[in-house]
């Protein structure tokens, strides 16, 4: 009996020890104090516009650590300038794995940038998360484990499109005009599934070399096709061109713009504002500058931040709410991580992020994650613009499955 | 310095240099093979543009043609990535050779911006629809990281990845120096010398000047293009954003920071290349430029020519026993 007892005692006592010991559970970059998170983004070179994404999260990490940090951890950010060169980026990563021993990666710009660490990154476990470009490819984690994307991606985009021609215009006839390199094929593919069996609405084709002068000659060959719905999947300078040849030439589709050009500062203004009324893109961030601002508490919270945290920074810049957006995904996962800070359960905890909200986001579109779904946004809302500004319209509409 | 110290030094610094990746992590490896690489890139500009006064800011293409040729044979056609380094030579020195020879025609900065044109030009073609297919367009091409070959484990070498990638560009380093050696300071590098300081003279003297500065613009595009195979295999990585002009531009820096028409120069500057844009990343995020700049211009200041001439000018003074500048009365004989 003492003996049964004694055991009992003991078992006890170590079913309480148990998950005492499981709670805590760390790999390389976390501890009791600290998680060091590692990040490259381009604060030089051709694309340092985009170099706010890093300053913006920075600056967001640091109010967090100011008001305690994540599970009464600080968060360590460790970011690094690549000048959007992938060899740099692989220097980089390596650095930030091998010699600062970061956790993971988090938010790597670039669509080269990315590639070129996608096989250092699953070799070596070390989770690439939410990395900052639109290409489709890195929602695979059949392939790649330890990669997940975060924007809603070209081809979710593309099908978000074909469904709405699909319920408003049934008998649409479509002209497609693409730049010819993966970019343009990643968003013609996504569209084209979008449509699916009715795939042969799309009644014309053309594309164009990014070292070409003009895409007019494109425009009048679509506009001869007699379509009378235009997807435009152009980059800004040649969406400009786009717009203003369709215009002047008399052709009036229903005009649908991807997301990659929809400034209306770098597009609509070059090619003119009446001529750009109309235009049909996509958006999921709010838009700090528009009317509804004053009214968001959302929106008010991200302008005290701005002011108070990054005020250098510019509030119209769309990269600095898209960086305070996203760092509170991070946040997030950290806190679902708990005390079990390894580099699986980082992964684990990313891909079952289920219609987790973030209020910069418009109203309707929600985090989800699985562990066949390594797309994080995949709604978005439409929106047109009426010649001075955008209007959102419709409901939310998400291609996630 | 005497013959034997000279014996010496390269003897002390080979055992460093083999000594290196023992001692240090894999990432710092890693940015030692880069030095390696780059020392050999700026070992071809120089002999171009250090001994025969060509000016090019070009090499960025013909590393960028070095590294795809290396990553495509692996990728499509199988070759074992130390097959690819002769061939990414013998590919560079004739596109070299062909370019030097309208070169010929252009003097000074002339020629300075037909190679900037060059090297503007390469990433656009490598995004090339017509040449995708073998190149992967913007997206670039990832390649596999080789293994340290079975013998060397056979017989009880245990090399990671990275040391045993630090050892194969140590080796070819070495040849490259060596060749570059014989190189300048025979015939040729005369030839070469006398090209650049005195044109006309040179060729009454017999040199035949076309040929000769040809030959110089084909075995500095090979340096490079054996540097670019070498970067490929080490980044495991290419694509046309990897080769902007500014990769160029980075080269000539090195020499000038390094030392112009001095082969250990070519070690400088790449060490130079290679880490003050760190350095200067980790003194300031919001302008790391500026402060390489600063570097930059302070290296160019106090070592004018380089820091090859610099420790040159600096052992000479030790030699004599006066560290500190001679005065003028003293330097006129």
């Amino acid at each position: 009996m003492k003996r049964t007892l004694l055991a009992f005692a003991g078992s006890l006592v170590l079913a309480a020890a148990l998950p005492a010991l499981a709670q805590k559970k760390y790999d390389s970059g976390a501890s009791d104090t600290e998680i060091k998170i590692g990040n490259t983004n381009p604060y030089s070179g051709p694309a340092s516009a985009y170099g706010v994404i890093g300053k913006s999260i920075a600056a967001y990490l640091k109010m967090v650590n100011e008001k305690g940090g994540v599970n009464g951890r600080k968060i360590n950010w460790i970011s690094y300038d690549d000048g959007y060169s992938p060899p740099k980026t692989v220097e980089m990563a390596r650095k930030l794995v091998e010699q600062d021993q970061v956790l993971f990666l988090y938010q790597t710009l670039g669509t080269p940038s990315n590639t070129a660490i996608q096989k250092y990154m699953n070799a070596h476990k070390v989770p690439q998360l939410h990395v900052a470009t639109g290409a489709s490819k890195w929602n695979d984690p059949k392939h790649y484990f330890w990669t997940m994307g975060w924007q809603p991606n070209y081809q979710d985009e593309a099908k978000v499109y074909a469904k709405h021609i699909l319920d408003t215009k049934p008998d649409a006839k479509i002209a497609v005009l693409y730049q010819n390199d993966d970019y343009g094929k990643d968003y013609l593919q996504g569209f084209e599934e979008g449509l699916g069996a009715k795939k042969n609405m799309i009644v014309a084709r053309a594309s164009y070399e990014v070292s070409e002068p003009t895409v007019d000659s494109q425009i009048l060959q679509l506009k001869a096709s007699g379509a009378n719905v235009f997807f435009n999947i152009t980059t800004p300078k040649f969406a400009a061109q786009a717009i203003r040849a369709a215009y002047d030439s008399g052709w009036k589709p229903v005009h649908y713009l991807n997301n990659v050009s929809s400034s209306i500062g770098a597009v609509f203004t070059p090619a003119g504002l009446e001529k750009s009324a109309g235009v049909i893109t996509t958006e999921y961030l709010k838009d700090p500058t528009s009317k509804a601002a004053a009214n968001d508490p959302a929106l008010r919270d991200f302008i005290a931040f701005m002011k108070k945290y990054y005020p250098d920074g510019d509030i119209a810049d769309r990269s600095a709410i898209y960086g305070y957006t996203v760092a509170q995904a991070l946040v997030q996962v950290l806190k679902q991580c708990g005390d079990n800070l390894t580099r699986e359960n980082v992964m684990k905890q990313a891909a079952a992020m289920k219609g987790f909200r973030i209020d910069t986001l418009l109203s309707g579109i929600t985090v989800t994650t699985g562990p066949d779904d390594y797309a994080p946004l995949q709604a978005v809302q439409l929106q047109r613009f009426n010649g001075k500004e955008y209007e959102l319209f419709g409901k939310v509409i998400s291609t996630d499955q | 310095m005497s013959k034997k110290m000279v014996t010496v030094t390269l003897f002390l610094l080979l055992v460093i240099a083999c000594a290196l990746p023992f001692v240090l992590t894999s990432y710092r490896t890693f940015q030692a093979t880069l030095v390696l690489v780059y020392a050999i890139a700026l070992l071809g500009l120089n002999i171009l543009t250090g001994y025969n006064g060509q000016i090019s800011l070009g090499h960025g293409a013909f590393y960028a043609i070095g590294a795809y040729c290396a990553a495509i044979l692996m990728d499509q056609a199988g070759v074992p990535y130390w097959g690819t380094i002769p061939i990414a030579a013998a590919v560079c020195l004739l596109v070299g050779f062909l370019f030097g020879l309208p070169a010929l025609r252009l003097e000074g900065l002339y020629l300075a911006l037909a190679t900037f044109a060059l090297a503007v030009s390469m990433p656009p073609i490598l995004k090339s629809h017509l040449l995708d297919k073998w190149t992967g367009g913007v997206q670039g091409i990832v390649i596999m990281k080789p293994d340290p070959p079975a013998f060397l484990g056979a017989i009880g070498i245990k090399l990671n990845a990275d040391q045993w990638l630090y050892f194969f560009s140590l080796a070819i380093a070495i040849v490259a120096f060596v060749i570059g050696w014989n190189l300048i300071s025979g015939r040729v590098g005369r030839a070469l010398i006398a090209i650049r300081d005195h044109h006309t003279a040179a060729e009454a003297m017999g040199i035949h000047t076309a040929l000769y500065k040809s030959l110089a613009f084909g075995v500095s595009a090979m340096y490079t293009g054996v540097a670019g195979a070498l970067g490929a295999i080490a980044v495991q990585f290419v694509a046309p954003d990897s080769f902007t002009v500014f990769l160029s531009i980075t080269f000539l820096v090195g020499i000038v920071v390094g030392g112009l028409a001095s082969l250990a120069g070519a070690l400088y500057g790449a060490l130079f290349i290679q880490f003050v844009p760190n350095i200067a990343d980790e003194l300031s995020k919001a302008a790391p430029w500026a402060v390489f700049g600063v570097f930059l211009i302070g290296s160019v200041y106090l070592m004018p020519t380089g820091v090859a001439g610099a420790l040159r000018s600096l052992r000479a003074r030790l030699g004599s026993g006066k560290l500190f500048p001679l005065s003028k009365e003293e330097t006129v004989p």
